[in-house]
Protein backbone atom coordinates (compact mmCIF):
# COMPACT_ATOMS: atom_id res chain seq x y z
CA UNK A 1 0.00 0.00 0.00
CA UNK A 2 1.29 3.37 -0.92
CA UNK A 3 1.42 6.25 1.67
CA UNK A 4 2.48 10.02 2.25
CA UNK A 5 2.77 11.78 4.50
CA UNK A 6 1.97 15.88 4.05
CA UNK A 7 4.75 17.65 5.62
CA UNK A 8 4.17 21.82 6.40
CA UNK A 9 6.81 24.20 8.62
CA UNK A 10 6.01 23.41 11.88
CA UNK A 11 4.49 19.72 11.63
CA UNK A 12 6.09 17.31 14.52
CA UNK A 13 4.57 14.14 14.10
CA UNK A 14 5.62 13.43 10.46
CA UNK A 15 8.69 11.67 11.06
CA UNK A 16 6.68 9.58 13.54
CA UNK A 17 3.95 8.57 11.82
CA UNK A 18 6.61 7.79 8.78
CA UNK A 19 7.90 5.28 11.24
CA UNK A 20 5.02 3.80 11.91
CA UNK A 21 3.67 3.06 8.60
CA UNK A 22 7.24 1.80 7.38
CA UNK A 23 7.09 -0.81 10.11
CA UNK A 24 3.38 -1.80 8.90
CA UNK A 25 5.31 -2.42 5.57
CA UNK A 26 3.77 0.66 3.94
CA UNK A 27 5.28 2.18 0.94
CA UNK A 28 5.68 6.02 2.32
CA UNK A 29 6.67 9.29 0.30
CA UNK A 30 7.07 12.40 2.35
CA UNK A 31 5.30 15.48 0.11
CA UNK A 32 6.45 19.02 1.17
CA UNK A 33 3.12 21.28 1.07
CA UNK A 34 4.80 23.54 -1.50
CA UNK A 35 4.20 20.38 -3.84
CA UNK A 36 1.49 20.94 -6.81
CA UNK A 37 1.14 17.13 -7.29
CA UNK A 38 0.72 13.95 -5.01
CA UNK A 39 2.51 10.92 -5.84
CA UNK A 40 0.23 7.74 -6.58
CA UNK A 41 -1.38 6.72 -3.10
CA UNK A 42 -3.77 4.90 -1.49
CA UNK A 43 -3.77 6.57 1.82
CA UNK A 44 -2.51 10.33 2.57
CA UNK A 45 -1.80 11.11 6.43
CA UNK A 46 -1.74 14.62 7.34
CA UNK A 47 0.34 14.43 10.43
CA UNK A 48 0.52 16.21 14.01
CA UNK A 49 2.58 19.12 15.07
CA UNK A 50 1.57 22.90 15.00
CA UNK A 51 1.73 24.02 11.15
CA UNK A 52 2.35 27.68 10.93
CA UNK A 53 2.72 27.81 14.93
CA UNK A 54 -1.18 27.73 15.24
CA UNK A 55 -1.14 31.30 13.84
CA UNK A 56 -4.96 32.32 12.99
CA UNK A 57 -6.78 29.47 14.05
CA UNK A 58 -4.98 25.76 14.11
CA UNK A 59 -4.70 24.26 11.00
CA UNK A 60 -6.12 27.46 9.39
CA UNK A 61 -3.02 28.46 7.40
CA UNK A 62 -1.99 25.01 6.38
CA UNK A 63 -5.83 24.22 4.86
CA UNK A 64 -4.69 26.52 2.40
CA UNK A 65 -1.89 25.75 0.99
CA UNK A 66 -0.80 24.06 -2.80
CA UNK A 67 -0.78 20.14 -1.92
CA UNK A 68 -4.28 20.85 -0.01
CA UNK A 69 -5.90 21.49 -3.47
CA UNK A 70 -4.42 18.15 -4.58
CA UNK A 71 -5.49 16.22 -1.34
CA UNK A 72 -9.04 17.63 -1.65
CA UNK A 73 -8.83 16.28 -5.21
CA UNK A 74 -7.58 12.99 -3.88
CA UNK A 75 -10.36 12.46 -1.50
CA UNK A 76 -12.75 13.12 -3.87
CA UNK A 77 -11.89 10.33 -5.85
CA UNK A 78 -12.01 8.19 -2.79
CA UNK A 79 -8.57 7.97 -1.56
CA UNK A 80 -8.18 7.09 2.22
CA UNK A 81 -7.14 10.52 4.45
CA UNK A 82 -6.11 10.24 7.95
CA UNK A 83 -5.74 13.06 9.79
CA UNK A 84 -4.29 13.05 13.09
CA UNK A 85 -3.89 16.01 15.62
CA UNK A 86 -3.11 19.08 13.87
CA UNK A 87 -3.79 16.92 10.74
CA UNK A 88 -7.88 16.75 12.08
CA UNK A 89 -7.72 20.41 12.74
CA UNK A 90 -5.98 20.87 9.06
CA UNK A 91 -8.87 18.62 7.25
CA UNK A 92 -11.24 20.65 9.28
CA UNK A 93 -10.57 24.05 8.05
CA UNK A 94 -10.50 22.32 4.59
CA UNK A 95 -14.05 21.47 4.94
CA UNK A 96 -13.07 17.50 4.03
CA UNK A 97 -14.75 17.45 7.47
CA UNK A 98 -17.23 18.98 9.42
CA UNK A 99 -16.93 21.01 12.77
CA UNK A 100 -13.97 22.71 14.36
CA UNK A 101 -11.72 21.80 17.07
CA UNK A 102 -12.21 24.67 19.79
CA UNK A 103 -9.43 25.07 22.97
CA UNK A 104 -9.37 22.76 25.69
CA UNK A 105 -12.03 23.44 27.98
CA UNK A 106 -9.19 23.73 31.09
CA UNK A 107 -7.54 26.21 28.78
CA UNK A 108 -4.55 23.53 29.34
CA UNK A 109 -2.65 21.71 27.20
CA UNK A 110 -3.08 18.13 27.50
CA UNK A 111 -0.39 15.79 27.08
CA UNK A 112 -0.89 12.28 28.39
CA UNK A 113 -2.63 8.76 27.38
CA UNK A 114 -5.99 8.10 27.75
CA UNK A 115 -8.35 5.49 26.96
CA UNK A 116 -11.02 5.94 24.09
CA UNK A 117 -13.70 3.73 22.73
CA UNK A 118 -14.06 2.23 19.65
CA UNK A 119 -17.25 3.17 18.63
CA UNK A 120 -17.39 1.98 14.59
CA UNK A 121 -15.62 -1.13 13.74
CA UNK A 122 -16.54 -1.27 10.10
CA UNK A 123 -14.36 1.31 8.66
CA UNK A 124 -11.31 0.97 6.38
CA UNK A 125 -9.48 2.64 9.48
CA UNK A 126 -11.25 0.52 12.37
CA UNK A 127 -12.10 -3.10 10.96
CA UNK A 128 -9.36 -5.11 12.69
CA UNK A 129 -10.41 -3.53 16.24
CA UNK A 130 -13.51 -4.84 18.18
CA UNK A 131 -16.60 -3.31 18.55
CA UNK A 132 -16.38 -1.18 21.45
CA UNK A 133 -12.58 -1.87 22.18
CA UNK A 134 -10.69 0.07 24.31
CA UNK A 135 -7.32 1.61 23.55
CA UNK A 136 -4.78 3.48 25.55
CA UNK A 137 -3.64 6.20 23.52
CA UNK A 138 -1.61 9.09 24.00
CA UNK A 139 -3.09 12.84 23.18
CA UNK A 140 -1.33 16.12 23.24
CA UNK A 141 -3.33 19.42 22.24
CA UNK A 142 -4.70 22.39 23.42
CA UNK A 143 -7.44 22.71 20.89
CA UNK A 144 -8.75 19.11 20.77
CA UNK A 145 -12.19 20.12 22.05
CA UNK A 146 -14.85 19.03 19.28
CA UNK A 147 -17.61 21.20 17.98
CA UNK A 148 -20.26 21.27 15.69
CA UNK A 149 -23.81 22.02 15.01
CA UNK A 150 -27.33 20.44 15.87
CA UNK A 151 -27.80 18.86 11.92
CA UNK A 152 -24.11 17.56 11.27
CA UNK A 153 -23.86 15.95 15.27
CA UNK A 154 -27.50 14.15 14.21
CA UNK A 155 -25.89 12.94 10.66
CA UNK A 156 -22.43 11.72 12.75
CA UNK A 157 -25.05 9.69 14.90
CA UNK A 158 -27.41 8.57 12.25
CA UNK A 159 -24.60 7.38 10.23
CA UNK A 160 -22.14 6.05 12.82
CA UNK A 161 -19.76 8.54 12.00
CA UNK A 162 -18.03 8.82 15.37
CA UNK A 163 -15.42 6.39 15.20
CA UNK A 164 -14.03 6.71 18.61
CA UNK A 165 -15.50 8.69 21.64
CA UNK A 166 -12.86 9.59 25.49
CA UNK A 167 -13.79 7.12 28.04
CA UNK A 168 -12.75 5.93 31.11
CA UNK A 169 -10.47 2.80 31.58
CA UNK A 170 -13.60 0.30 31.90
CA UNK A 171 -15.11 2.19 28.71
CA UNK A 172 -17.68 4.75 30.86
CA UNK A 173 -18.33 7.93 28.55
CA UNK A 174 -19.14 10.66 31.24
CA UNK A 175 -17.72 14.00 31.70
CA UNK A 176 -14.86 13.12 34.18
CA UNK A 177 -13.83 10.91 31.18
CA UNK A 178 -13.36 13.71 28.90
CA UNK A 179 -10.19 15.60 28.53
CA UNK A 180 -11.02 18.49 26.72
CA UNK A 181 -14.59 18.89 26.93
CA UNK A 182 -15.56 17.74 23.46
CA UNK A 183 -18.92 17.62 22.00
CA UNK A 184 -20.38 14.13 23.43
CA UNK A 185 -16.89 12.98 23.79
CA UNK A 186 -15.93 12.76 20.45
CA UNK A 187 -12.24 12.26 19.62
CA UNK A 188 -12.20 11.17 15.98
CA UNK A 189 -14.82 10.89 13.10
CA UNK A 190 -14.96 9.81 9.69
CA UNK A 191 -16.69 11.89 6.42
CA UNK A 192 -20.09 10.90 4.77
CA UNK A 193 -18.13 8.53 2.60
CA UNK A 194 -16.18 7.25 5.45
CA UNK A 195 -13.11 7.28 3.32
CA UNK A 196 -11.59 10.38 5.72
CA UNK A 197 -10.79 10.42 10.01
CA UNK A 198 -9.83 12.81 11.76
CA UNK A 199 -8.64 12.04 15.01
CA UNK A 200 -7.09 14.30 18.06
CA UNK A 201 -4.94 10.73 19.28
CA UNK A 202 -1.77 9.81 18.32
CA UNK A 203 -2.01 6.10 17.04
CA UNK A 204 1.33 6.33 15.10
CA UNK A 205 2.88 6.72 19.05
CA UNK A 206 1.36 3.38 19.90
CA UNK A 207 3.57 0.78 18.04
CA UNK A 208 6.29 -0.48 20.11
CA UNK A 209 5.87 -1.87 23.55
CA UNK A 210 9.48 -0.58 24.05
CA UNK A 211 8.00 2.83 24.39
CA UNK A 212 4.04 2.85 25.06
CA UNK A 213 2.01 -0.05 24.05
CA UNK A 214 0.53 -1.43 20.66
CA UNK A 215 -2.90 -0.21 20.64
CA UNK A 216 -2.61 1.96 17.68
CA UNK A 217 -1.07 -0.71 15.37
CA UNK A 218 -4.58 -2.05 14.28
CA UNK A 219 -5.43 1.18 12.83
CA UNK A 220 -2.66 0.77 10.42
CA UNK A 221 -3.25 -3.01 10.19
CA UNK A 222 -6.91 -2.35 9.22
CA UNK A 223 -5.85 0.03 6.32
CA UNK A 224 -3.79 -2.57 5.11
CA UNK A 225 -6.76 -5.27 5.29
CA UNK B 1 11.07 56.33 -19.00
CA UNK B 2 11.36 58.41 -15.95
CA UNK B 3 8.24 60.24 -16.85
CA UNK B 4 6.51 57.19 -17.21
CA UNK B 5 7.74 56.12 -13.71
CA UNK B 6 6.55 59.84 -11.98
CA UNK B 7 3.20 60.02 -14.02
CA UNK B 8 2.60 55.90 -12.64
CA UNK B 9 3.56 57.37 -9.00
CA UNK B 10 0.92 59.81 -9.41
CA UNK B 11 -1.77 57.43 -10.88
CA UNK B 12 -0.89 55.25 -7.68
CA UNK B 13 -1.22 58.17 -5.00
CA UNK B 14 -4.79 58.80 -6.61
CA UNK B 15 -6.16 55.93 -5.80
CA UNK B 16 -7.85 55.32 -3.20
CA UNK B 17 -6.57 53.20 -0.14
CA UNK B 18 -9.71 51.89 1.73
CA UNK B 19 -9.00 50.84 5.18
CA UNK B 20 -11.45 48.28 7.55
CA UNK B 21 -11.57 47.28 10.84
CA UNK B 22 -13.12 43.54 11.32
CA UNK B 23 -14.00 42.57 14.13
CA UNK B 24 -14.45 38.28 14.93
CA UNK B 25 -16.21 37.08 17.70
CA UNK B 26 -17.08 33.60 18.74
CA UNK B 27 -20.86 32.75 18.21
CA UNK B 28 -23.03 33.56 21.36
CA UNK B 29 -23.66 29.84 21.86
CA UNK B 30 -19.84 29.15 21.99
CA UNK B 31 -17.62 28.93 25.32
CA UNK B 32 -15.18 31.45 25.48
CA UNK B 33 -12.76 29.98 28.51
CA UNK B 34 -10.29 32.77 27.44
CA UNK B 35 -12.89 34.93 27.52
CA UNK B 36 -14.34 33.57 31.03
CA UNK B 37 -10.99 33.22 32.57
CA UNK B 38 -10.21 37.68 31.63
CA UNK B 39 -13.66 38.52 33.37
CA UNK B 40 -13.18 36.26 36.09
CA UNK B 41 -9.63 38.07 36.87
CA UNK B 42 -11.51 41.59 36.30
CA UNK B 43 -13.71 40.40 39.35
CA UNK B 44 -11.23 39.21 41.57
CA UNK B 45 -9.65 42.62 40.99
CA UNK B 46 -12.89 44.92 41.98
CA UNK B 47 -14.45 45.30 39.17
CA UNK B 48 -17.95 43.73 40.39
CA UNK B 49 -19.95 45.76 37.93
CA UNK B 50 -18.47 43.51 35.09
CA UNK B 51 -21.21 41.53 33.71
CA UNK B 52 -19.72 39.50 31.20
CA UNK B 53 -16.80 39.54 28.43
CA UNK B 54 -16.19 37.56 25.29
CA UNK B 55 -12.94 37.67 23.65
CA UNK B 56 -12.37 38.75 19.89
CA UNK B 57 -9.68 39.01 17.32
CA UNK B 58 -9.07 42.53 15.43
CA UNK B 59 -7.95 42.77 11.83
CA UNK B 60 -7.23 46.21 10.16
CA UNK B 61 -7.17 46.04 6.22
CA UNK B 62 -5.66 48.29 3.51
CA UNK B 63 -7.34 47.50 0.65
CA UNK B 64 -6.04 49.25 -3.00
CA UNK B 65 -9.62 49.70 -4.89
CA UNK B 66 -11.29 53.02 -5.86
CA UNK B 67 -15.16 52.12 -5.09
CA UNK B 68 -15.72 51.64 -1.18
CA UNK B 69 -18.47 49.16 -1.87
CA UNK B 70 -16.00 46.91 -4.22
CA UNK B 71 -13.35 47.07 -1.66
CA UNK B 72 -15.66 46.16 1.28
CA UNK B 73 -17.05 42.87 -1.05
CA UNK B 74 -13.06 42.09 -1.38
CA UNK B 75 -12.60 42.10 2.67
CA UNK B 76 -16.19 39.96 3.08
CA UNK B 77 -14.51 37.77 1.03
CA UNK B 78 -11.06 37.58 2.88
CA UNK B 79 -13.36 36.55 5.82
CA UNK B 80 -15.05 34.16 4.44
CA UNK B 81 -11.70 32.29 2.75
CA UNK B 82 -9.65 32.58 5.77
CA UNK B 83 -10.29 35.12 8.37
CA UNK B 84 -13.12 33.56 10.06
CA UNK B 85 -14.49 30.37 10.88
CA UNK B 86 -18.14 30.29 10.15
CA UNK B 87 -19.27 27.89 11.75
CA UNK B 88 -17.52 29.63 15.60
CA UNK B 89 -17.36 33.07 14.58
CA UNK B 90 -19.13 36.15 13.47
CA UNK B 91 -17.62 39.17 11.83
CA UNK B 92 -18.36 42.60 11.70
CA UNK B 93 -16.90 44.78 9.05
CA UNK B 94 -16.50 48.69 9.39
CA UNK B 95 -14.90 51.16 7.41
CA UNK B 96 -12.24 53.23 9.39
Amino acid sequence: MKSSVIVFPGSNCDRDIAVALKKMQFKNQMVWHKETKLPKSDLIVIPGGFSYGDYLRSGAIAGKSLIIEEVIKAAGSGCLILGICNGFQILTETGLLKGTLLRNKNLKFINRDVSIKVLNNSTQFTNKYKDDQILKINIAHNEGNYFTDQDHLNELKNENLIAFKYCDEKGNVNESSNPNGSLESIAGILNFRKNILGMMPHPERMVDEIISNKDGINLFSSLLN
Amino acid sequence: MKLILVKQYQLNLKKNKLKFSVIVTLKKDVLDPQGKVVQNTLINIGMNKLKSIRQGKHFEIDVEEEDASTAEKKVDEMCKKLLVNLIIEDYKIKKI
